[in-house]
């Protein structure tokens, strides 16, 4: 010790400090790593993957690259020159021995409705490269569709790179022949009513589990400690039981043969079975009952720091007791309500299986969409891109929530 | 000190570990089915006798959807190696090229199979249809065609249909008097979207939407449905395992056909091959349908099975009649379009 002091006392102490100091980072760095990488990986980079994939616009220039750069030189009016047909004669017989051709028809039948059939049957149809000069006839005897501007507007807005159909589909917007952006024709436009039925089911649940988990909390904070350990036994067993079972168990809950319906009829209150399930009450009851544990616990632990001190003191200052609850109790428990409320609300509008299981048809969330758009019809971009706009939504909601909690005084707007 | 080497230490196990999760190791032949009594008579006649004949393997289940074998292919590392799929994922997957290109000399060549069920990609496993189910304790008087399916005077109660517009709008057409053979023809149009919608529209609150075959069984048990629609292998297992008394109707049931399919780059080819091989094989198909009321792809097969067996079975004569064979290449075409207007619907 003695020694590496003595031997280190030509360095000024200034600069061992900080070497010292920089050594404690290192540490500290290396200890977070794992994390850090852990994050990086599984977090980050997948959803950098994704917003790229709602703006990514590969199918077509990869099958079709003659096609997109004949069409560059077109100006969009009228139908392209020959060069450009006898482009897409080229590339439509290559892509169909190289066997992608369904790929870019996929993606610009998305433009077009009946696009997929015009490319398949062009290339089962197109034997051999026309003559020069006769492409244009050719293409137009085998399918009329290429008579018609649209089908070209079409490929020219689906030429890449990047392209913003997805992300305008997923709030209810498309661009017309011209490149103008217009709302989507009425039955294609689904994706605002249906975010707004997402945000609409996650208020709603977040207002129902904090008008029903205040009090539990309540009683909770405030009960002797060996009662109070039993009440929170019965929180948080259903809080590790499976969301699958316990909504489930509301299926038998409240079928129109099950137990409410059953003891309501025997009890002779009701003679047709109430609907209680497949609908929005079922979605309701389901998910509010799944979420309450995550309302109670933050408002729960906050309670148990808020002195009973203050209740009497606004008592023995002649308060009435709805006064002192609201001017001195709830705003020492904003941050309880908060923290409960935003973890509830954001894990509420990413439900995905509960309003599967027990929701309508009418009822489903947009989560549901993003399954079906990723798993069933391989339409990526639009299931990234409906992502995306969630993810947008929850980032704006949780900085408005910020700048809400942390801007109030706690002192509930009492003027000192 | 100590901390940096438990970091360290950390740091270690983490690359470890995500090393061995990608080092493609050598792994046994894997099959992927639906699960379920499906699978369970699968794991009975063909997955056990053909681990039994010296190849081992083994099985899971997966819930379907092309997007899952896109990840799997396209991310490297899969681990799955035949993988059974509905119609569309086997369109779908053959054009993005997740599939094996299928050598058929090496399972008994194409000749061997129905022609239907032959494809560039894939070799039919089974065909099996959407039929209309119902309980027989509670309905005295039988129903005979989806029109008494929508006919809720006559039949009350509440009716089962698969959440989407694929199987609900042939079905809504059917009913509104549509032949089976024009059913395609009469959906491609404008008028015939909204004519199956307006069909819909009388009994759009009676209605109970399943997302999963396991559901309608289950719905029409608990007295939840008086009738749903219901794939027909459900139907006979609820009735053949839990004495249920379910009945089936056959008339204008649409029908489908799932293919064995070899995931591209897979590492055991040969064993993929002797494995579709095996199933390919007439005896043991037949054993299939014996256990679980499908038909299979082998022509030979009906011919080692039972008369009584054969009537329940999607491909026997009387059962074909009447039924319609979903449209791929249109629901491949309008599937997206007709997805939001079927929601637009149902929001309404």
């Amino acid at each position: 010790m003695t020694a590496a002091f003595v031997a280190g006392a030509d360095v000024p102490l200034k600069r061992r400090l900080k070497r010292a100091e920089r050594a404690r980072q290192l540490r500290a760095l290396g200890l977070v790593l794992p994390l850090l990488a852990f994050l990086l990986f599984t977090f980050i980079v997948p959803i950098a993957g994704m917003i790229w994939k709602s703006v990514d616009d590969w199918e077509v220039p990869q099958v079709m690259p003659q096609t997109v750069a004949a069409l560059e030189r077109w100006n969009g009016q009228g139908l392209p020159d020959e060069t450009a047909f006898a482009a897409l004669a080229a590339d439509i017989r290559a892509a169909r021995d190289a066997g992608n051709l369904a790929v870019a028809a996929k993606r610009l039948n998305y433009v077009v409705n009946g696009f997929r059939t015009t490319l398949l049957s062009t290339g089962r149809k197109l034997k051999e490269q026309p003559a020069p000069g006769t492409a244009k006839d050719t293409l137009i005897a085998i399918a009329p569709a290429w008579g018609e501007r649209e089908s070209w507007t079409a490929i020219k807005s689906a030429s890449g790179p990047v392209t913003s159909y997805y992300l305008l589909a997923a709030v209810d917007l498309t661009r017309n022949a011209d490149h103008a952006i217009v709302a989507a024709p009425q039955d294609q436009a689904i994706y605002r009513d249906v975010f707004l039925r997402t945000f609409e089911i996650g208020f709603g649940v977040t207002a129902l589990c904090l008008i029903l988990g205040f009090p539990v909390a309540y009683l909770l904070a405030n009960l002797p400690t060996g009662r109070s350990n039993l009440l929170m036994i019965f929180v948080l067993l259903p809080f590790w039981t499976s969301l699958l079972v316990r909504t489930c168990a509301w299926i038998v809950i409240l079928q129109s043969e099950g137990i409410v319906n059953g003891s309501l009829q025997w009890l002779g209150l009701i003679d047709e079975p109430l609907r209680l399930i497949y609908n929005r009450f079922g979605v309701y009851m389901a998910m509010t009952h799944v979420l309450l544990p995550f309302m109670i616990l933050p408002l729960y632990s906050v309670m148990r720091g808020v002195s009973p001190a203050y209740m009497r003191a606004a008592a023995s200052l002649g308060a009435p007791p709805v006064t002192a609850f609201l001017r001195i109790y709830l705003p020492q428990t904003i941050p309880g309500i908060g923290a409960g409320c935003l973890l509830v609300f954001i894990l509420a509008i990413g439900y995905y299986i509960t309003p599967a299981l027990v929701g309508g048809a009418a009822d489903q969330m947009i989560s549901y969409f993003i399954a079906f758009y990723t798993t069933e019809t391989v339409n990526w971009g639009l299931a990234s891109a409906l992502g995306a706009v969630l993810l947008l939504s929850t980032v704006v909601l949780a900085v408005l929530y910020g700048k809400l909690a942390l801007g109030r005084q706690t002192t509930g707007g009492l003027k000192n | 000190m100590s901390k940096i080497k438990v970091a360290l230490g950390f740091a270690a196990t983490f690359t470890a570990l995500t090393a061995l999760a990608s080092a493609a190791s050598a792994r046994d032949l894997t099959v992927v089915s639906w699960g379920g009594a499906y699978q369970d008579v699968q794991k009975k006649v063909y997955f056990e006798p053909f681990k039994a004949a010296g190849t081992p393997m083994n099985d899971e289940s997966w819930d379907g959807g092309v997007g899952v074998l896109r990840a799997k292919v396209q991310g490297g590392a899969s681990t799955w190696d035949v993988v059974q799929v509905e119609s569309e994922e086997l369109a779908l997957g053959c054009d993005e090229g997740l599939y094996e290109k299928l050598n058929f000399s090496k399972i008994g060549g194409e000749d061997t199979y129905l022609p239907s069920t032959v494809n560039a990609c894939g070799v039919g496993a089974i065909v099996y249809d959407f039929v209309l189910g119902y309980d027989k304790d509670k309905l005295k008087d039988a129903p005979k065609s989806w029109a008494d399916f929508f006919d809720t005077k006559k039949y009350p109660g509440k009716r089962g249909l698969r959440q989407g517009a694929k199987t609900t709008l042939e079905i809504a057409l059917m009913a509104d008097g549509v032949a089976p053979a024009d059913v395609y023809k009469v959906l491609g149009t404008d008028a015939g979207v909204e004519r199956a919608f307006k069909k819909l529209d009388t009994i759009k609150n009676d209605i109970v939407w399943w997302k999963a075959g396991a559901q309608p069984p289950q719905l029409l048990a608990s007295g939840e449905v008086a009738m749903t629609s219901v794939y027909n292998g459900r139907i006979d297992a609820a009735n053949k395992k839990e004495n249920k008394n379910f009945g089936m109707v056959w008339n204008g049931a649409l029908y489908t056909i799932d293919s064995w399919v070899i995931l591209k780059g897979s590492p055991n080819v040969d064993a993929a091959y002797k494995f579709l091989n095996f199933v390919g094989k007439p005896e043991n198909q037949a054993k299939l349908s014996e256990g679980i009321a499908y038909g299979t792809s082998n022509k030979k097969a009906p011919s080692l099975l039972p008369k009584a067996i054969l009537a329940d079975l999607p491909t026997a004569p009387d059962n074909m009649k009447s039924a319609v064979e979903i449209n791929t290449d249109f629901w491949l075409e309008n599937i997206d379009r007709l997805t939001e207007r079927f929601n637009k619907w149902a929001a309404k």
